[in-house]
């Protein structure tokens, strides 16, 4: 280690030992730089982005969305539960929706459901956040900042839909194949979908959906009442993951109904 | 005054060894958990908090417990209480060391700790949290030291001292609100979601703070000679024993809107913990154990022919310590997380490096309890 890094190692090292009692003295300057996090429900912008899983045409066994998403992003593959990391997958229904579809159609019920982040209007992650490398852009994508997240998992404790995890270890020798459009991460920070935001600023659609051959996966601005996603809303019945919290998903769900 | 810290006898010096191997031990596996991650432990992605939050949460009540003290004996003049009442100062600042301690070995990154101080963040209750934690240790060591400098020269406490012994009544209302609040405001967490949570952790820590410290004034009588005093030990054991049945009336509480309501959500991390989910109940015997211990400690502590003898009540006090150890420190936090949001059950048990950390913290919190009992037990001996 050179003179410099260990000098600065040393002033950071004594600098956070006293930063920690001098915490109370500290103004709370926060207030207003919060605006974008927690300033309501993407009412009055013009771009709230949303899906609508479109489970009439996601097929079994698929995983093309899956892959697509977790290659792109640089997801790694852990054998072990415990360590797992997944920003797109699939679950039961009972699991997606729990205490719901009883008598339901099997056609409703009996195939496994997508799940990812839901991008919440008003989204629980970012309330608990201390510093703020979780928040709600403008367009209401529910975004992760890696590079300032302290690895509390308060967030993940936050979020009623597991759709967090955390880098319990370096997640680099579990990448399949380096993409090199989007960062790896390091081990103690959380992450999770982002809506592909690094390619919508490029004009693409997010992975997933571009990588479903069915177009079971519907992606578009809620706040446009002439886009393709708001017109499939308001023709067909949809459900939301837990509505009851208050989260205001921005993640649809259509099913398959019918006698079976 | 510290020096007084510095003497002792052999068995002393034996006892700050032992702590000090303890906290190597634990530094080294932390080393460990740094080089390889918090995979080291047996939290995951299901069960994102484990025993060190549980130990955290569990030693912000112990540190609140020291306005058990601070309030009779400073707004109510209650006497007897005049010779502990810097030990329940000096237990909140070990206490609070330790909360400290463990929020930091739990976070995936500790290098970026300033963060919080960096982008100060109150709508996090994080935030909050900080800034009562480290201003109760702050009030706790000033108030502490001061009066037992006063004593140590035999002159009344400086007046300047008041406002501030006053103001850390309130502080230590807050630190174990705050923390409530941590939990009780997660949409989706059915066993966290609820109103009493604050109440509950205030009643479950004045009993187990005070149960501590008549444990502890036992160890010191047989260590060091010093006798708290049978009148303030008496009235220690009345506030655990109130304290107890109040907490145990909430948890009755939960039970009864849990189960009566009928709500899947409110029921199932109580099924998992007291009766078992799923065919999953690894913590059943544990919060049983907490139940019958709780309630043998109880009816020890209110039968008079019991209580008043000495052996009787510290293991009374100390079977309530344990009692709510296992249910704050233990079911409560792990509890939280089962079933998931996803109604899937994923078990935990910590690791060996994640028990060693943790008994590293607790010989932390030790071993600055015992330099701090040392100094004010040699000043009130000299006296």
């Amino acid at each position: 280690m050179d003179h410099d890094r260990r000098h600065f190692l040393i002033r950071a090292g004594s600098a956070a030992l006293f930063g920690l009692g001098a915490a109370a003295g500290l103004p709370a300057l926060a207030a207003t730089r919060l605006l974008p996090a927690a300033s309501g429900h993407g009412a009055g912008n013009a771009v709230r982005w949303g899906m609508l899983v479109d489970m009439t045409r996601c097929v079994e066994p698929c995983s093309s969305c899956i892959d697509a998403c977790h290659s792109v992003h640089n997801v790694p593959h852990f054998d072990n539960p415990k360590d797992e990391i997944k920003w797109i997958w699939k679950m039961d229904y009972a699991n997606a929706f729990p205490d719901s579809g009883q008598f339901a159609s099997s056609r409703q019920t009996a195939a496994p459901v997508l799940a990812l982040c839901n991008h919440c209007a008003n989204p629980p992650c970012v309330r608990v956040c201390p510093v703020q490398a979780t928040f709600k852009r403008e367009d209401g994508i529910v975004e992760m900042d890696f590079h300032r997240c302290i690895g509390c998992r308060f967030c993940m404790a936050a979020c009623p839909y597991g759709s967090r995890s955390f880098n319990w270890r370096d997640p680099r020798p579990f990448i399949e194949k380096y993409d090199y459009g989007y960062p790896t991460r390091e081990a103690g920070v959380v992450e999770k979908c982002n809506f592909c935001s690094e390619r919508l600023a490029r004009g693409r659609q997010p992975a997933c959906v571009e990588a479903c051959k069915n177009r079971a996966l519907v992606f578009g601005n809620l706040n446009d009442p002439g886009s393709e996603l708001r017109r499939q809303l308001s023709s067909r019945v949809t459900l939301q993951r837990k509505p009851e919290l208050g989260t205001q998903p921005s993640v649809f769900y259509a099913f398959e109904r019918g006698h079976d | 005054m510290i020096e007084k810290a510095l003497t002792g006898n052999r068995s002393y010096w034996l006892w700050i060894l032992f702590l000090l191997a303890l906290i190597a031990v634990g530094a080294a596996s932390y080393r460990d958990q740094l080089d390889y991650g918090l995979g080291i432990t047996g939290m995951g992605r299901d069960i994102s908090w484990g025993v060190y939050i549980g130990q955290f949460t569990f030693m912000v009540g112990v540190a609140a417990s020291a306005v058990m003290l601070v309030l009779p004996y400073y707004l109510h003049d209650y006497k007897a209480f005049g010779r502990i009442v810097v030990l329940g100062e000096f237990l909140a600042v070990a206490a609070v060391v330790m909360c400290m301690s463990f929020v930091i070995v739990d976070m995936g990154k500790p290098s970026r700790l300033l963060n919080i101080l960096l982008y100060p963040t109150p709508q996090s209750l994080v935030f909050w949290d900080v800034v009562v934690l480290n201003g109760y240790l702050a009030l706790n060591i000033v108030c502490g030291w001061v009066t037992l400098e006063a004593e140590r020269q035999e002159v009344p406490p400086p007046r300047w001292i008041r406002p501030l012994i006053y103001l850390s009544i309130p502080w230590a209302i807050s630190i174990h609100t705050v923390t409530a609040f941590l939990y009780a405001g997660m949409p989706g967490r059915g066993l966290w979601l609820t109103a009493i949570l604050a109440p509950r952790f205030l009643a479950s820590a004045f009993a187990a703070g005070p149960a501590l410290l008549i444990v502890l004034s036992a160890l010191l009588k047989r260590v060091s000679g010093f006798d708290a005093g049978g009148e303030a030990i008496g009235k220690l054991a009345t506030i655990v024993l109130y304290a107890s049945i109040v907490n145990f009336f909430f948890l009755a509480m939960e039970f009864f809107t849990a189960f009566y309501s009928g709500i899947p959500a409110e029921e199932r991390s109580l099924d998992y913990l007291f009766f078992g989910l799923d065919g999953h109940a690894a913590l059943r015997p544990y919060m049983w154990l907490s139940v019958a211990i709780g309630a043998a400690a109880v009816i020890v502590l209110s039968v008079p022919r019991l209580r008043s003898r000495e052996r009787y009540l510290v293991a009374a006090s100390a079977a309530m310590f344990v009692s709510l150890w296992i249910d704050k420190g233990v079911g409560l936090i792990i509890g939280g997380f089962i079933p998931s949001p996803l109604e899937t059950v994923t078990e935990y048990a910590p690791t060996l490096h994640e028990v060693l950390i943790t008994l590293g913290v607790w010989a932390t919190g030790s071993l600055v309890l015992t330099l701090l009992y040392k100094t004010a037990i040699s000043v009130k001996q000299s006296g």
